[in-house]
Order: C-alpha cells, then sequence, then structure tokens
C-alpha cells in the first residue's frame, strides 16, 4: 500500500481554496444585503441570482438543447422532423421500456409509500425510533453498485442438481419447487426489479412519515382514544387524514425518483430479458448506439409523462398557499 | 374488551414492524455475510451456508484495500477525492439553496410562484442529458464564459459544479418548503423591527431552517458519495481526482469475474454514509419532518 | 454544542486513518541508464508532456498496460496518464460530445472507430505509425481501422474467438480425440451425450451486453458455412440479416444450444444459457458436467484461480472446425488505438504502440494476444495465447472480425445482443432474424 500524504496536499489545497472562493463570494451577498434598506425585488434577486444562474447553466439550457435535438438524427446535425417520436411509439424495445416505466410508476410509489406508512405509524411513537427507522434506511447509504450485487444475489439461478446460491431460489426448492431464472422470465423479473427498487426507497417514505405521524398533536389521538376507537380507527380517522399532504409529497418524490430511476436496472439485468425502462433506454439510445436523437426523444417522453404530477404539485401549493 | 382489542390491533402493527425490518435487513445481511467468505464459496454456495460451516476470510476486504494489482493498492488516495469531492459539493448546494428558499418563501414578489414551480420542473430534466452540454462548457466555454480547461487537482471544480447544480432542484424544493411552513408572525414582527434581509436571513432564517438543511446535506452528503455517473464523467477517473464509487467499480476486473471483490466494496464504500447516518439519525429525522408538514 | 461534535470527531478520526495509512511512498522507480533507453532513442525526448489514454481494460489489466509502457514513459519523459472504465463504450461518446477526448484511446469495436472517424473527431496515423502498420499487421487488419482510405489507428490487443474449451482429461478418459471437422465435432457431441453427460456448456449473461456469446458463436457457424464471401457481405448487410443461409447457420447453432440433450451442461435445461454469466460459464467443465464450452482465447484469464492450461493440463483448447480439415476460418475481435490529438507526444507513444517490442513487452508481463507479425509466440504466456498467436500468424487462416462489432451499434451491440436472448429463451429462428433485419438503420 503506496500512499503519499504530501502528494495529497494540492487536493486538501484546491478544497480549502475552492471552500475559501465560495465563502468569499457568500459573503459579498450577505454585505450586499445588509446594505440600507433594500427594496424586496432587489433583496430577492440578489438571494436568488446565483441558483438561478447555476439552474439555467446547467439544467435549464441542457433540457432545451435536449428538445431540440430530439428532432435531429443520429448525429443531432440534421432535422427529421417527428421520426424519432414514429420510431418511440413502433419500436418494440421502446414500447417494453414505456410499458415497463408505466409499471414502476404505479408500483413503486404506491408499494414504498404503504410499506413505509405502515412502517412508520407502528414504530413512530416507540422508544426504538430512530433504531427502527435506520434498518429500513440503511439501504440508502449503500451504493447502488452494492445494491445491484445484493439483489442479484437474491434472484441468482443454480440448476436444481447444484446448490443454490440465491435466496429466493433457496426457498423454492426447500418447498420442493424447481428454481427458477427470476431475472430472465418475463413479465415477472418486472416484478422483481420493482420489489428491489422499493426496498430502496421505503426508508426514506418511513422517515417522513414518521416524522409526520409524531407532528399530529397527542390531544387528538388521545382524545379519540378515551372515547373507545381502536388503534386502526385512529389512524384511519385521525392519523392518515392529518398525515396527508405529507403523504402526497412522498408519493410525488417517489414517482419523480421512480422515472428516472437508471441504477437498479443497470446493475441487475442492464436492461435485457425486457425490463428496460425508459431512463434506462435512453442512456443505451443516445451514448452506447450513438443515436443522440432517439434518446433526446426519450428524454422528452420523460418530460411529458413527469408533468402531470408536476402540475398536482403546483395546485397543492396554490391551494396551501 | 376495548383492551384486548386495542392490545392485538397494536401487537398487528408490531409484528408488521418487525416483518418489514427483518426483509429489510435480509439482503443486506446476505452481502455482508457473502463479503467474509472465500471466493470459490462465494461463487458455489449460498450465503446462509455460513451458519452451518463457517470459513470466513478477510481476503476480499484486503483485496479491495490494498490490492493484489499495484494500481488497486492506492485506495487511500481515491478515499482523499472522495472526501475533497464531497464536501464542497454538500456545502455549495446548501447555502444558495438556503439563500434561494429564503427569497422565494419570505420576500414578496411578482412572479414567486411560477419561480417555485419552474424549479421544481426542473428536477425532471434527466441527468444524463445534461452532462454532454456541462462538458462542452467545461471544455470550449459558452457565450462570454470561458472554458475551465482543467487539469489536475482542479478537475474537481467541475464536479462540485455539477453536483451542485444537480442538486438545487431538491434543495431548493424541501427547504422552500419548509420555511413556508413556518408561522409568518415571527418574521413580520422582525420585519416591522426594520431588520433587514440580512439580519432576517442570519439571525432568524438559519436557526429556524436548520433542521431542513441538515436533512438535506445527509441526503446529499449520501447521494455524492455514491455517486459513480457525474464522478466517472467529469472526476477524470485517475487516482489524481476519482472519487472510490470510481475505484470500486473497476475492481470487478475488466470481464467482471472478480465480482466477489464487490460484496466487500460495497460494505467498505457504504462506512462513510453509514456512519454519517448514525450519528445524525436524530437530525435527519427531525428534519424531514418539519419539511413535510405542509406539503 | 452536542450536535456538530460527533460528526467532526468522526470526520477527525477518519483522517486520522488516511493518514495512518500513509507509509511514506519510494521515490519513484530509479531512474534509466541510457543503455536501458537505447531501444526509445527513435521516439524522441518529450520531457513535460502528457498523454491521456482511455480504454476499458481495468484492475489488472490496466496494471500490466501500465507496467509495460513504463520504461518508455521514463525515457521519453512523457506521462503517460490510463483510465480505464468499464462503461467505455457509452462514455467515449460522451467525452467526445463534451469536447474532452482523451488523446489515445482503445477501440474494442472497429463499427466505434469509424463513426468517430466519420465524424471528423480523429485524427489519421502519422507516415510514421501508417508504415509500421503496413509492415507489422496484414491488410485485413489493416482495413478495420481504415476509413474512405484513410487509416486511423493500429490494431493492439486481438483474441481469436473460435476456440472450443475442453478438459483434455475428459476426453483421454473417454477415448475422445480433437475433432477436425464439423462431423467430427458432431460425433464426439453425440458421444458424450449418449454416456449421460450434455456435452456442451454455455452462459450469454453479461449485464447490457447479455447475449454476445451466442452472437459469436452464430458468426463462427456461419462464417464456416458460407465462407468468408457471403460472411462480408451479410456484416455489410449486403445480403439481409435474415437471408435463409444466416437462418441455417442459426439453426445449426440451435441444434447445439437450444437443445436439451446437448446443452446446457452442469447448468440444467437448455434455456438456463441465459441466466449464467459468461464468466462462469466454462466451469463445468473442470468438474466433468459439460465436455466443451466454445468461448474466446482471453477466457484463459477467466478460469478459477489455479487452474493450469495446456495439452495436458486441467484444460486446453481446440479452434472450432468447419468442414474441411484443412481450412482456418477464424472468428476474432481486437482492440485498436486511435488519437484524437495529433500532438508530437502522442505521436510518439502511437509509434511506440504499433510497434512489435511494445507487444513483446506486454505478452511477457502476462496473458495477451497480438496479431503483429514480429511477435514471437515463445513470449506467450499460456500455450492458448500461443495457438493464437501462431493460428494469426498461419498464412492459411481466414480471419474474420466478429460481426456484430462492425454492425452499426444499434444492431451490432443492440438489437443482435436481445435478439439472441430472445432465441436462447425460446423464439423461432425466422421471427428473431426477422426483427433484427428490421431494425437495422436505414441511414
Amino acid at each position: 500500500m503506496s500512499f503519499d500524504a504530501v502528494a495529497q496536499q494540492p487536493k486538501l489545497l484546491y478544497l480549502l481554496q475552492g471552500i475559501a472562493a465560495f465563502a468569499a463570494v457568500v459573503s459579498l451577498i450577505l454585505l450586499a444585503l445588509h446594505q440600507g434598506p433594500a427594496r424586496r425585488r432587489a433583496a430577492a434577486l440578489l438571494l436568488l441570482a446565483p441558483a438561478l444562474l447555476l439552474l439555467t447553466v446547467g439544467l435549464l439550457l441542457p433540457g432545451l438543447r435536449t428538445v431540440l435535438l430530439s428532432f435531429t438524427d443520429s448525429s443531432g446535425d440534421a432535422w427529421v422532423g417527428f421520426d424519432n417520436y414514429v420510431w418511440m411509439v413502433t419500436d418494440p424495445r421502446a414500447l417494453v421500456a414505456l410499458r415497463n416505466t408505466l409499471t414502476w410508476v404505479v408500483l413503486v410509489p404506491l408499494t414504498a409509500t404503504s410499506v413505509g406508512l405502515l412502517y412508520a405509524a407502528a414504530v413512530a411513537r416507540s422508544r426504538f425510533r430512530t433504531s427502527a427507522l435506520s434498518v429500513v434506511l440503511t439501504p440508502m447509504a449503500i451504493s447502488f453498485v452494492g445494491a445491484g450485487v445484493v439483489w442479484k444475489f437474491v434472484y441468482a439461478y443454480r440448476p436444481a442438481e447444484a446448490g443454490q446460491i440465491g435466496l429466493l431460489n433457496q426457498l423454492v426448492v426447500a418447498f420442493g419447487g424447481e428454481p427458477r431464472q427470476w431475472l430472465v422470465d418475463a413479465p415477472w423479473n418486472v416484478l422483481l426489479l420493482v420489489v428491489a427498487m422499493v426496498w430502496t426507497q421505503t426508508g426514506f417514505a418511513a422517515v417522513l412519515l414518521a416524522g409526520a405521524i409524531r407532528a399530529v398533536p397527542g390531544e387528538l389521538t388521545e382524545a379519540a382514544r378515551l372515547d373507545g376507537a381502536s388503534p386502526r380507527q385512529i389512524f384511519w380517522r385521525i392519523t392518515l387524514p392529518s398525515i396527508r399532504p405529507t403523504v402526497s409529497v412522498v408519493v410525488l418524490a417517489q414517482a419523480i425518483g421512480t422515472f428516472k430511476a437508471f441504477d437498479i436496472v443497470k446493475t441487475t439485468t442492464g436492461g435485457q430479458f425486457d425490463t428496460g425502462v425508459i431512463a434506462h433506454e435512453m442512456y443505451d439510445q443516445a451514448f452506447r448506439y450513438g443515436e443522440t436523437g432517439r434518446g433526446a426523444a426519450l428524454a422528452v417522453l420523460l418530460f411529458v409523462l413527469v408533468t402531470p404530477f408536476v402540475a398536482h404539485q403546483v395546485r397543492a401549493q396554490r391551494r396551501a398557499g | 374488551m376495548n383492551g384486548v382489542r386495542e392490545r392485538l390491533a397494536s401487537r398487528a402493527f408490531t409484528s408488521a414492524a418487525v416483518v418489514i425490518a427483518v426483509l429489510w435487513t435480509i439482503p443486506t445481511l446476505g452481502l455482508l455475510l457473502s463479503s467474509f467468505r472465500p471466493e470459490e464459496e462465494i461463487k458455489t454456495t449460498g450465503w446462509w451456508q455460513v451458519f452451518g460451516s463457517p470459513r470466513l476470510t478477510l481476503d476480499n476486504y484486503r483485496e479491495v484495500l490494498s490490492g493484489g494489482a499495484n494500481s488497486s493498492g492506492r485506495l487511500a488516495e481515491y478515499f482523499v477525492n472522495s472526501v475533497v469531492i464531497t464536501l464542497p459539493s454538500v456545502l455549495f448546494p446548501l447555502v444558495l439553496a438556503f439563500f434561494a428558499a429564503y427569497a422565494l418563501a419570505w420576500i414578496d414578489f411578482r412572479g414567486r410562484d411560477a419561480l417555485v414551480v419552474g424549479i421544481f420542473a426542473l428536477q425532471i430534466v434527466p441527468l444524463q442529458m445534461a452532462l454532454v452540454p456541462l462538458l462542452k462548457l467545461f471544455s470550449q466555454g459558452w457565450l462570454f464564459l470561458p472554458a475551465w480547461n482543467l487539469t489536475g487537482p482542479a478537475r474537481f471544480g467541475q464536479v462540485w459544479f455539477a453536483h451542485t447544480v444537480f442538486s438545487l432542484p431538491f434543495a431548493v424544493f424541501l427547504l422552500h418548503n419548509f420555511l413556508a411552513g413556518l408561522p409568518r408572525d415571527v418574521i413580520e414582527a422582525a420585519r416591522v423591527d426594520g431588520a433587514s434581509h440580512g439580519t432576517l436571513l442570519l439571525r432568524i432564517g438559519l436557526p429556524l431552517a436548520r433542521p431542513a438543511l441538515v436533512t438535506f446535506a445527509i441526503i446529499q452528503f449520501i447521494w455524492v458519495w455514491n455517486d459513480l455517473l457525474v464522478a466517472l464523467t467529469l472526476s477524470g477517473g485517475t487516482a489524481e481526482t476519482a472519487p472510490m464509487t470510481v475505484r470500486l467499480a473497476s475492481m470487478a476486473g475488466t470481464y467482471g469475474n472478480e465480482w466477489q471483490r464487490l460484496t466487500a466494496g460495497a460494505f467498505v464504500a457504504a462506512f462513510v454514509p453509514l456512519l454519517v447516518f448514525f450519528s445524525l439519525r436524530r437530525h435527519f429525522a427531525r428534519g424531514l419532518l418539519a419539511g413535510s408538514v405542509k406539503g | 454544542m452536542r450536535f456538530g461534535a460527533r460528526p467532526a470527531l468522526a470526520f477527525i478520526a477518519l483522517a486520522a486513518l488516511a493518514t495512518a495509512c500513509g507509509v511514506p511512498q519510494d521515490s519513484g522507480a530509479p531512474s534509466r541508464s541510457t543503455a536501458a533507453c537505447g531501444p526509445y532513442a527513435r521516439y524522441g525526448e518529450h520531457p513535460g508532456t502528457k498523454v491521456t489514454v482511455y480504454a476499458e481494460n481495468r484492475d489488472r489489466e490496466a496494471d500490466l498496460f501500465e507496467e509495460t509502457w513504463a520504461d518508455f514513459a521514463d525515457c521519453t519523459g512523457i506521462e503517460v496518464q490510463y483510465e480505464g472504465d468499464g462503461e467505455f463504450e457509452a462514455r467515449i461518446q460522451l467525452r467526445v460530445d463534451g469536447g474532452s477526448a482523451p488523446d489515445v484511446a482503445f477501440f474494442p469495436q472497429p463499427g466505434l472507430l469509424e463513426h468517430f472517424a466519420q465524424a471528423g473527431r480523429l485524427k489519421p496515423v502519422s507516415a510514421g505509425v501508417e508504415a509500421l502498420a503496413k509492415q507489422g499487421w496484414s491488410a485485413d487488419w489493416n482495413s478495420y481501422a481504415t476509413v474512405n482510405g484513410t487509416l486511423y489507428g493500429t490494431p493492439l490487443v486481438a483474441n481469436v474467438k473460435s476456440f472450443v474449451w475442453y478438459s483434455p482429461t475428459f476426453f483421454r478418459e473417454r477415448g475422445l480425440s480433437v475433432p477436425r471437422t464439423w462431423s467430427e465435432l458432431m460425433a464426439v457431441t453425440e458421444k458424450v451425450a449418449a454416456s449421460g453427460v450434455k456435452p456442451w456448456c454455455a452462459g450469454i449473461e453479461s449485464a447490457e451486453a447479455t447475449g454476445w456469446p451466442v452472437t459469436d458463436w452464430i458468426e463462427d457457424v456461419l462464417l464456416r458455412q458460407q465462407g468468408t464471401d457471403v460472411y462480408d457481405r451479410w456484416v455489410a448487410h449486403e445480403i439481409p440479416f435474415n437471408d435463409p443461409r444466416v437462418i441455417k447457420a442459426m439453426d445449426t447453432v440451435g441444434s447445439i444450444l437450444k437443445n436439451d440433450r446437448y446443452a446446457n451442461g452442469g447448468f440444467g435445461p437448455a434455456r438456463s444459457i441465459a441466466s449464467i454469466s459468461f464468466q462462469e460459464a466454462g466451469t463445468p467443465v473442470l468438474s466433468g458436467d459439460c465436455a466443451m464450452h466454445r468461448q474466446a482465447s482471453f477466457y484463459a484469464d477467466l478460469w478459477p484461480h489455479g487452474t493450469e492450461i495446456g495439452p495436458d493440463k486441467d484444460v486446453f483448447a481446440f479452434l472450432l472446425p468447419g468442414d474441411d480439415p484443412a481450412g482456418r476460418p477464424v472468428l476474432g475481435g481486437g482492440v485498436f488505438t486511435a488519437a484524437f490529438a495529433d500532438r508530437p507526444e502522442v505521436r510518439a507513444f502511437q509509434e511506440y504502440l504499433a510497434s512489435a517490442d511494445f507487444a513483446n513487452a506486454r505478452m511477457r508481463k502476462g496473458p495477451f494476444v497480438s496479431a503483429i507479425r514480429g511477435v514471437d509466440p515463445a513470449n506467450a504466456a499460456t500455450p492458448v495465447d500461443r495457438l493464437a498467436i501462431q493460428l494469426l500468424q498461419d498464412p492459411r487462416t481466414q480471419f474474420r472480425f466478429d460481426g456484430s462489432d462492425l454492425m452499426p451499434a444499434s444492431v451490432g451491440a443492440g438489437t443482435f445482443w436481445k435478439g439472441a436472448v430472445d432465441w436462447v429463451g425460446g423464439a423461432g429462428t425466422r421471427q428473431v432474424a426477422d426483427s433484427v433485419e428490421q431494425s437495422w438503420p436505414s441511414h
């Protein structure tokens, strides 16, 4: 193991420089804010400017560029009209990816939120709350490379004669069944990938919901309890209605995350065996196959699919505001 | 009667929680146990066999940490890179998003709602499609911005930039939700006293927003620490600037036949996030709670 | 300030840990003597310069590359910065699009090299490299790096794909001899099957690239049944993908791989080919659960640690035979170097890579096959590498490049692989061939 601490100094120096430069910018903004009774607009602009500049350069313009590219050919130079969109709705592989994405986006947020809600309701007022929540949050700390290995292990296939290395097939064999090629057999493999995704997402939902449940005023549930309501009734009649806004935020965040899901597919099946999703197919088309236009068209499809969720959030915000 | 039913119901809740906790732990446990097994056993028998005939070894960890190959013996360098990448990539968006969220939540100006929605909507721009334009910006410059053309440690700057940009929509969304949900009378009272926005931001906004800031910091920390896509694209991939994830991803070998190393690698990489996570979990839950009150 | 104290402590502890790991490095390699630098004098001196290299070889293979050119780097003063990435094929596009192309890239597919040459991104090779290429490789090999009459790169690595791995012990015990024709091969197959062992084992799982070993099988058989001319025209899409001759080759492969009597030895029914990773697919050969495994020369690296390779060792390989015992149809793959820059130091490095000196030095370090004429088979690290080099140097050999690497990426690395997966899973030959044909890009 050769590690030269001295050789690391330029990196640390650069780190300090970077943070110092950033601190200087921040101080300038704060200083300007302190100067006199700034007008509201000016103050807002000053505070928003850095974020808006970065967002414009890093996301807004790339987004617009993607829309333009979706009307061009594989090299991104010649205009082809709606060809890429026609391809998207006729190519069997793209259609499979679309079907899977819709399956994912229905199942993942619902399952992750329901399981997370159940778990949160059970542990929110328990003494072991933080430890219990940490258990379901651990998958978040494991990188997607690690999660891929985890789930390949669970679903691994070995012939009936040999010993199983996959947990699921071991269970099947233990109950006298034939081992199955879980990741190969469509359409079940899609559902099994959904399970893997839910595994990574549930902890996040549980923590958010546990927080919300704890915020429900104790007097409310206490009063209901004195009136003879069962825990189940309290959950359905008091707790759930009080935390409905949080539930909708969680579902929304999960849905957006699911639309963009890419790593689980990449690390388990690589999109083979009809398990592809749009985010993964987009990467394949744009980079692996050099079909920039098609990749961009799939990205635009993602925008379009997410729009209803954004619109819903807008309405919710209006109502609340 | 009532008491029995109540106890039964709450026992049902508790057992459901236990089942979930067990289900969620088993896959990770399998990986953890596997990481201590010899290569040929990982590849031929199930990890539960370890209970019957425990043959444990640290070989996988040894290979990951020091490695038989000379390029793998430098995990410590990649570790330093991970730290250098992660700290600013958490700090920068945290501060910038806090500023933006403050302005959007507590300063009344026209077009405010539209901006909130617009920033929120940017979450859907797929990262993969934003990488090429970002690379172009760095290598060729854009409009009035000069090319960065960075080499050596300066490449870290590109990674910081990318992580900051990509995390801003979520950060602004989270912090804005939180700040907008706080009671307005506190702020109004301070405004009446004639405090400037600078004072308000630091004296009132910052302490109140702390839970949400901590929450975001933890999420972002884990995200950046585990990121592979941005790192591979922008960091240059060598021991000079690439983070641990890049090194671990390549440990499976050119043909992917050394994947048993990934079992140990996953835990080596997860060590720091888990540490951060467990030491800050109280703050994490509190912040998320507060962030979600309003919805 | 309870909050903050703990993470801060944790961080300090980690920092201490990181520092503790810091064993002082020995002060670099000893500087080379002038004598050792003699062979590198022709590349000139380029002190203070740097060449970036981007390729898909990682871990041990990356180390071997770096060790091989360490002397070159020391003597010329060029710092060679190597980066290996498992996502090379996808990320090279991203980098070039983003204007941060590497100086030199090692392309595993000529199709990808051609794509960047057509787009005007690659620099044609220098006159010096061109001379080395003409002298070092056959016209066939050079043609894969030639686009519109201009040479853009040189071959670096060669793989012979048409090998059948077997256990010499298994063959000896059953009185089997290495087949020299296709019918002999089928006779061996039948004999093993009759004894109750499934003769063939295969696996095609390879993440995104799942399916490629079956496409190699099909190409190999097509090359044997129809010869180089039909093969070339099929790859160039001058005859359709679903031509009857291709269907016939696919059905021949299917009579082995989709046949539950012949496959999948050690792994169960023929369909299990889809779930078995290509890395582990050959292991039943060692246990005698399977007699033969068709896989490239690089599979030498993938046998479990400690497996010995040789005509009288644990495993060895023979060339997949054709109908004519004298024929040497060889399907292969390879890696090509090409440059996105033409600075003098990049030129010098490219010239070094194109020399037989590099190939010989690299072979002495570990398993490696090059098709360059000046390479000495005696330097080969394994008997299979030696066999591969002898085949590549044999004038009777008709070498053809892996067709899926030459087809447009959306077919060769997309629908063809996917079609192979569906086909192994039970889809009909006709149906799969038709769908691949339909997916061929029109532009």
